[in-house]
């Protein structure tokens, strides 16, 4: 057998190699094991269609922290971020609201909806500025137990004068978040309902819920958590798609002398009682480590690979009632011409950005009513965007990729499986696409659906969930993805997390990967 | 690309540069003529026009508009007659400036408020309990400013039916002309005499055709964005964004500024009774952190630097810097007290000047400070001194005949 790692890293997702390179570079033996041909789990970029290049998965970068662009040299392993400026929302009846680069032309198409709207807009994106930096902290920090008694005091503490700090009205502001639900939340700053509508996807993006949900003002917080140059709120298109920031990850991982295994799917954890020893690999191969890392899921983390009989009973309940049911599903495009928008005849500016469809409170509304009862919507939101104005090499010349984040998709359906309505709900896409976009048809060349049921069979995301979990209060900070693992350990010695369920959550942030490994490394030190 | 303003198809074919700003989003230029100074001197010396119609604007009317006014405003609106323009800065609870802007009692239950920023929604909220409507005029009206010694003349060809020769400084009227009927207020953002002409923005074409025809031979030229701040300065005129940060867009605390502490104290009446800020404010009246200053670097200074290098000065022609810098103790320390906002070298006075916030105890004028200033990549202590504003006050901008 050969000489033990001082750490493996189960999964090669973005947040497994961003640990991977933590480790590394500080001196670790690590090995990374992906199941898959290529790294990156949800952040891939793969040649679907001959000549076109889909961000499979993820498709914006935003909340990736720029600590970890800096420490792990993300720039010099080939990361380019580039901009993306606009935001366009269509509704059913015809109305649009454009958010431009130029503040006064944003505050024009604003205020063309309300007057009042376009002054509230700076407001609010200002009140939501101080929430996010005052939660800058919390974001690259590991959250504290909720141990009142006990060793945990001093980070609760700070963490209390971080919210206090914000003074009375951002304070009042942080608990209606928390609480209140998206709709409700915005209706508080804005009378047009396009613009409560346009905001209130960031609210919904990949949860279960609709903006009257309870609770969906917090994934509209989350959303705003994003940073890049100092800016918060700024949404990037990676050169080459998402998967190139998983390359560049890969590629500072190897320089600090990280091994990467692909093909590599494991069976379970190797274990001495109580301690994790290693892991076994589906081919039978044995390899040993000091510390286990677990970028997956909860349920494949600790049902699959460790099994609940050797597992503490509350947590294997907390574990077994972790909602990571998915919401959405991801269609992408291969597009032989240029989208021709209805509602934007003769104009190209808008196609540099995203944009979305069917953006109407009410719409959502309906849409998710279908889903809860086992129906994907007939009439989805559609959050989209053409991939390859940013980066035409996605594409070939002319041609382009569009990518299309498709709400709801519910993992159960009522009737039938995701296998035989698959191309049914990528027709109805489409369908939905060509009343905004009446040429949608005659440039489309390829087209790849990804239904819960495929995120969760090729990327191994249970539920199809994109963030491996639902992000609501209950399953946040120092319960993500249990009580207790606060600190990235689990009731297994040597065995971590460090995958979107883990704190602070999902999306290309790369910061459970980075706080695990700082965790681990801190351990380490203290033990030697 | 920004929008154009009424004025737009008469303003494109004479900018000669093709220097264009955005100006809350509407084209603007920055200067007509490559020859920067000549609009500069126009304000000075004959008349300059200026298209203002970016500002925003708000009509008030009602029967509470005057009670509406004192409660948003800090000056006291039961003293602002019919006819009269009030400047005004407006805060929020804590004290610290929104806005400010000019206030024209159009009626006695009809105000017209002028910003450079939007404020409706602030406006509106305030209006709670009072029997007022707050309506945006921005785009209905279009505005020019005819500022310079020669104003009161050109205007006089051009208007009938207003007695321009006894228009006070800060008074309004109405007039007509051959494209119809015109408010004039005798404001500007010049600090000389002049006029800013409001009219309906489909009048505005044969405003502008009025005004060359009866200005040219008075040596009227149409002025940009550039002459503007190096004159305001001269005037003394703060600048939002600039020289203070409106209290809607400041990141931090420490970015806000309440109007005593930017030379506005004498717009803040404390005995009218409740207005938005008062309660704060009282609590500075005695000692506001910040004041706002002019600075002046005098000539001699000017060729004691450059010439350290074997240079003469060369800043002339460079316009208004809005790059902040520092303002140190003049006692060579490094002990910084302040910034300097807005600065230039004035080609009319011949001095280098500057808006400067310092901390109220090294802000007496007369004292002696040192400004920033950089002389061939390197950066030097300028003394300067601290004079009272404006810089630049002709008796003009306020006479009557």
């Amino acid at each position: 057998m050969s000489k033990p790692y001082d750490a493996i890293i189960i999964g090669g997702g973005h947040n497994g190699l961003t640990c991977a390179a933590y480790l590394a570079r500080a001196g670790q033996t690590v090995l990374v094991l992906e199941k898959r041909p290529l790294v990156g789990g949800a952040t891939v970029t793969e040649e679907i269609v001959p000549g076109f290049h889909f961000t499979v998965f993820s498709y914006l970068v935003s909340l990736l922290r720029t600590e970890i662009i800096q420490e792990l040299e993300l720039v010099k392993h080939g990361l380019m971020l580039l901009p993306f400026e606009s935001t366009l929302d269509l509704a059913p009846d015809g109305r649009y609201l454009y958010r431009e680069a130029d503040h006064w032309k944003t505050y024009r198409n604003i205020a063309s909806h309300s007057r009042r709207d376009a002054e509230a807009y700076d407001d609010y994106k200002l009140s939501m500025r101080h929430l996010a930096h005052a939660l800058r902290q919390v974001m690259n920090a590991a959250p504290p137990n909720l141990d009142l008694a006990g060793a945990d005091r001093p980070a609760l503490a700070d963490m209390a004068r971080h919210l206090t700090d914000l003074g009375e009205p951002l304070l009042r502001q942080f608990i209606q978040l928390l609480t209140m639900s998206a709709a409700d939340f915005l209706a508080q700053w804005f009378e047009s309902e396009i613009v409560q509508a346009a905001l209130a996807t960031s609210g919904i993006i990949g949860s279960m819920v609709s903006p009257k949900t309870p609770g969906s003002a917090l994934v509209l917080l989350y959303h705003y958590l994003g940073e890049m140059d100092g800016e918060y709120r700024a949404w990037k298109f990676a050169k080459g798609g998402t998967g190139a920031v998983a390359d560049a990850l890969a590629s500072a991982a190897r320089a600090h002398g990280a091994e990467i295994r692909t093909e590599a799917p494991v069976a379970r954890l190797l274990r001495r009682q109580d301690e994790v020893t290693g892991v076994v690999l589906e081919s039978g191969e044995e390899l040993q480590a000091r510390t286990v890392v677990s970028s997956l899921t909860p349920q494949m983390s600790f049902l699959r690979l460790v099994g609940e009989e050797s597992l503490p009973a509350d947590f294997v309940a907390q574990i077994k009632h972790w909602n990571s049911l998915g919401s959405a599903g991801k269609v992408n495009l291969a597009l032989a011409g240029e989208p021709e928008f209805a509602a934007f005849k003769g104009r190209r500016d808008h196609l540099a950005g995203a944009f979305s469809f069917n953006v109407s409170l009410d719409s959502y509304e309906k849409a998710y009513d279908e889903a809860k009862f086992g129906a994907y919507s007939s009439a989805p939101y559609i959050d989209s965007g053409l991939i390859s104005m940013a980066d035409p090499d996605l594409a070939p010349p002319g041609s382009h990729v569009m990518t299309c984040f498709v709400m709801y998709a519910p993992y159960h359906l009522k009737e039938g499986t995701w296998p035989e309505k698959r191309e049914a709900f990528g027709q109805n896409v489409v369908d939905n696409l060509e009343r905004y976009i009446p040429n949608i048809r005659r440039i489309l060349v390829g087209m790849q659906v990804n239904t819960p049921w495929d995120i969760e069979e090729r990327i191994g995301l249970t539920g199809g969930n994109i963030f491996h979990g639902e992000l609501r209060l209950g399953q946040m900070f120092g319960r993500r993805p249990a009580a207790g693992t606060a600190g990235y350990g689990t009731p297994l010695a040597n065995y971590f997390v460090c995958g979107s369920s883990a704190h602070p959550g999902g999306a290309i942030s790369g910061a459970p990967g980075r706080n695990a490994a700082r965790q681990i490394l801190q351990r380490n030190n203290g033990r030697s | 690309m920004p929008y154009p303003t009424p004025f737009y198809e008469k303003i494109a074919p004479l900018v000669e540069t093709n220097e264009w700003r955005s100006w809350s989003g509407y084209k603007a230029p920055v200067y007509y003529d490559h020859a920067h100074e000549r609009e500069y001197f126009a304000f000075r010396s004959s008349a300059g026009l200026l298209d203002v119609s970016p500002l925003f604007k708000y009509d008030i009317t009602g029967p509470d508009a005057e009670r509406w006014a004192n409660r948003v405003f800090t000056r006291d609106f039961t003293r602002c007659r019919v006819g009269q323009v009030f400047y005004t800065p407006w805060c929020d609870e804590t004290g610290d400036m929104i806005h400010d802007g000019n206030v024209v009692r159009l009626a006695a239950d009809h105000l017209r408020v002028t910003a450079a920023d939007p404020c409706l929604a602030w406006f509106d909220d305030l209006a709670y309990g009072l029997d007022v409507t707050i309506e945006d005029v921005s785009e209905a009206i279009a505005g020019l400013a005819l500022q310079g010694p020669k104003a009161r003349q050109i205007l006089k060809q051009l208007v009938r039916g207003a007695d321009l020769d006894r228009l006070r400084y800060f008074r309004q009227t109405r007039g007509s002309f051959g494209g119809g009927d015109v408010i004039i207020t005798r404001t500007g953002y010049t600090g000389d005499l002049g006029y800013e002409l409001w009219v309906e923005a489909g009048a505005a074409g044969a405003l502008w055709d009025g005004l060359f025809t009866c200005g040219r031979p008075y040596g009227l030229l149409p002025a940009g964005l550039g002459a503007l701040d190096m004159v305001r300065v001269e005037a003394g005129l703060v600048l939002i964004e600039v020289d203070y940060i409106s209290a809607r867009h400041a990141v931090i605390d420490g970015q806000k500024s309440n109007p005593l502490e930017t030379g506005m104290a004498w717009a803040v009446d404390f005995d009218k009774g409740y207005f938005v800020g008062r309660e704060a404010l009282l609590a500075h009246r005695e000692n506001p952190e910040w004041q706002l200053v002019g600075l002046e670097v005098d000539w001699f200074e000017l060729e004691r630097l450059w010439g350290a290098v074997n240079l003469r000065p060369k800043i002339v022609g460079r316009g208004t810097s809005r790059e902040a810098v520092p303002v140190y103790r003049a006692d060579g320390r490094g002990v910084q007290i302040g910034q300097a906002t807005s600065h230039l070298f004035s080609p009319l006075l011949k001095k280098y000047i500057a808006l400067a916030t310092l901390k109220t105890p090294d802000a007496a004028a007369g004292a002696r400070v040192h400004l920033e200033m950089t002389v061939e990549y390197s950066r030097y202590p300028a003394e300067a001194t601290i004079v009272p504003l404006p810089f630049f006050n002709p008796e003009r901008k306020r006479a009557v005949l």
